[in-house]
């Protein structure tokens, strides 16, 4: 990856993707460690960067320490890349790092996403860089980080087991819908962050590094890839991917997550894709496909 | 038909045309120089240095007139700033002992070697709006004395001359921690804390700060003295082999004496809780010290019973940039995780209708089955 300054001109005041080269340094060891230690919690001096915590900062810095000046860059938020904090992520590095971007996941190198992962699959030559609001799987049931990093440490994870059960005992299923723990190389317990349980098993064995960046709570994490990432669960209650009912109304896709859009003030609604890049190359493929057999009909 | 929404951008950018417009107000009014803002709304200034962690009155104005007065955007603006500039090295230890002193209270001797100077206070104001300040003010020019370096004395340095205070904490290492650099680790050291504090929300801190007066970790505190003035900030420059002076900044100096009665750890005597800040913050540096001292519970083998001794609780929720910043996140979409929380609960709802639907039948049964017995009509069953 190149670090080179881009053409001082327009922003003078501001290095190649906002941060000075030290920090993104600091930023990558944080990352090599994190890809050593799959799923493991590293600690880094999060800055703080023109916009909110809370608002992707750690996926920001993240990106801003791996990006060059050759990578294609495609920023997502509830799957989508016309959502307003996507576009404001995406117009940041349009900027300040000059760089091309995307909305297609094939034509991407780099994809930062907030709390989805695309339905394409994803390849070895690609990046998915996540925002993590809470990076620690078990920090609702123990508010202290000195407990959490020992339980870590320990390997002892009874306490996320014990909450999963009585969700079980309490509702006959396990009532986590999204943030669904997961287990990496078969050794931490990891917050996918908060993409719904839908996308757990596109975790698992995917092609692509995914990197995880919490810039609040100052933690990177990295599952590289080809590494097993198992959701929790128990031999008689297995862990159970959402369906949905019908397809998208818009491409027809079943399988894919859908978003409830509310129509009109009496309650009326359809779902459709929320990879919005997704559905519109559905949506293509059916027009193409209703041409052919158009063509077919007519030439028969 | 739905069409999905389209158009970020243009809505992004529409906004935030409206907003500086929304800032500039009406054009009849005058604009607001960073002067005016320096000079007469000063204290604001102060405290966005503070949290902002850059003393900087310049662009501390700036922010506020950016930010339309909304301090914590202020602070905000003035940390992403901080955060790009070069660190180039620590400075020595301030020396507050040779502070130019403009204002110095102790509230535990009534005379001591400097006396107590009052300086430009609110203290003893009588808070009545006053109306001649709505207008034009009248000029009026006070003949200030020169001020006098007169090395006044700590209090702490009175009280350490018969040993009845601990002594100064000393620092482990010959560098401080710097929380600009290095991530949060719990549990820290004072120097990481008192870092942490100085760049605390001023209200959060304020909060706990009382919170101690009230019961919740009782630390009798006593305002040993508060010093504001200049000091000069002195940088040793390893290439010279000497130290220069690199300029002067106002700072606030706060040295609480908490009376102790002993632990098992430490005898009976009075300990320090600490606080240092830019500028003229008096409050801000009494509740930093106030939250200091609490802090300590644990080094002082004090019980933890109360949210200010819980450096976790208090250091992970001060900073008020990223307090901010996680509370308004929740204006970010979120129908993804909705979305699943939606099924969840109609899912829960079904189970739960399906349970109070069998209740019911067979609460009718039964009932039923009462009626029968009264009417008789099921004796036959005997
Ligand atoms: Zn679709």
């Amino acid at each position: 990856m190149n670090d080179e300054v881009g053409d001082g001109e327009v922003l003078a005041s501001y290095n190649f993707a906002y941060l000075d080269e030290q920090t993104k340094r600091m930023i990558r060891r944080a990352i090599l460690k994190a890809i050593a230690i799959p799923g493991y919690q590293v600690p880094f001096a999060s800055r703080e960067m023109p916009m909110p915590y809370g608002w992707g900062t750690g996926g920001v810095q993240v990106t801003a320490a791996i990006i060059g000046p050759e990578d294609t860059l495609k920023v997502i938020d509830q799957g989508a890349d016309d959502t307003t904090n996507a576009v404001s992520i995406r117009a940041f590095f349009a900027k300040t790092a000059r760089v091309k971007t995307t909305m297609q996941t094939g034509k991407a190198t780099l994809i930062q996403t907030r709390h989805r992962i695309p339905e394409e699959a994803l390849t070895n030559d690609q990046i998915l860089v996540y925002q993590v609001p809470i990076p620690e799987p078990l920090r609702f049931l123990e508010p202290r980080e000195t407990e959490t990093r020992k339980m870590h440490g320990l390997e002892e994870y009874g306490l996320m087991h014990v909450k999963l059960y009585e969700d079980i005992a309490k509702n006959g299923h396990i009532a986590t819908t999204y943030a669904y723990p997961v287990k990496v190389a078969g050794r931490y317990v990891m917050d996918p962050s908060p993409t719904p349980k839908f996308d757990n098993p596109k975790m698992n064995q995917c092609e692509a590094l995914q990197l995880f960046g919490a810039g609040r709570e100052k933690r990177i994490y990295a599952v590289p890839p080809y590494t097993n990432v198992v959701s929790l669960d128990f031999e008689d209650h297995p862990f159970e991917v959402t369906k949905f009912e019908e397809p998208c109304a818009l491409c027809g896709s079943e399988g894919a997550y859908l978003d409830e859009v509310i129509l009109d003030d009496k309650g009326h609604k359809m779902f459709v894709c929320s990879d919005t890049d997704y559905c519109e190359k559905q949506q293509r493929k059916k027009m193409q496909n209703l041409g052919e057999e158009a063509k077919q009909r007519a030439f028969s | 038909m739905y069409v999905a929404v389209k158009g970020g951008e243009r809505a992004i950018a529409n906004a935030h045309k409206l907003l500086a417009e929304r800032r500039r107000g009406k054009r009849s009014v005058a604009a607001l120089g960073l002067e005016q803002i320096v000079e007469q709304l000063s204290l604001a200034v102060d405290r966005v240095m503070n949290e902002g962690s850059l003393y900087d009155r310049h662009l501390a104005a700036l922010a506020i007139k950016q930010a339309r007065g909304d301090l914590i955007e202020a602070i905000f603006l003035l940390r992403a700033y901080r955060t790009t500039l070069p660190k180039l090295g620590y400075s020595t230890p301030v020396k507050t002992e040779n502070m130019l002193i403009e204002r110095r209270i102790s509230a535990t001797y009534k005379d001591l070697p400097g006396g107590q100077i009052l300086g430009p206070t609110f203290d003893y104001t009588h808070r009545l709006l006053d109306p001649a300040l709505a207008g034009e003010e009248a000029v009026f020019s006070l003949e200030e004395g020169p001020i006098s370096p007169n090395n006044f004395v700590r209090v702490s340095d009175i009280l350490a001359q018969e040993g009845l205070i601990e002594e100064d904490g000393r620092l482990n290492g010959a560098k401080p921690n710097d929380i600009t650099k290095e991530p949060l680790d719990f549990p820290m050291g004072r120097d990481t804390r008192l870092q942490a504090l100085a760049r605390g929300d001023e209200g959060f801190l304020l909060a706990l700060g009382y919170s101690t007066q009230r019961g919740y970790a009782r630390t009798h505190p006593f305002a040993g003295e508060i010093r504001i003035g200049e000091v000069e900030v002195e940088y040793f420059i390893p290439e010279l082999g000497y130290v220069v002076i690199i300029g002067r900044i106002q700072i606030t100096e706060c040295q609480m004496v908490n009376q102790f009665s002993g632990s098992a750890k430490v005898p009976p005597q009075f300990t320090r809780g600490y606080g240092l800040v830019f500028g003229q913050s008096e409050r801000k540096a009494m509740s930093v010290a106030l939250c200091d001292r609490a802090l300590r519970a644990n080094e002082l083998g004090e019980d933890i019973v109360a949210p200010a001794q819980d450096e976790e609780f208090v250091i992970a929720h001060s900073d008020n940039v990223q307090a901010t910043g996680f509370v308004e996140h929740l204006k970010l979409p979120h129908y993804v995780d909705f979305q699943s929380e939606l099924d969840l609960v109609r899912t829960m709802r079904r189970d739960f209708e399906k349970a109070k639907d069998a209740v019911r039948s067979t609460a009718c049964g039964l009932h039923e089955k009462q009626e029968k017995q009264k009417t008789g009509e099921v004796s036959s069953e005997r």
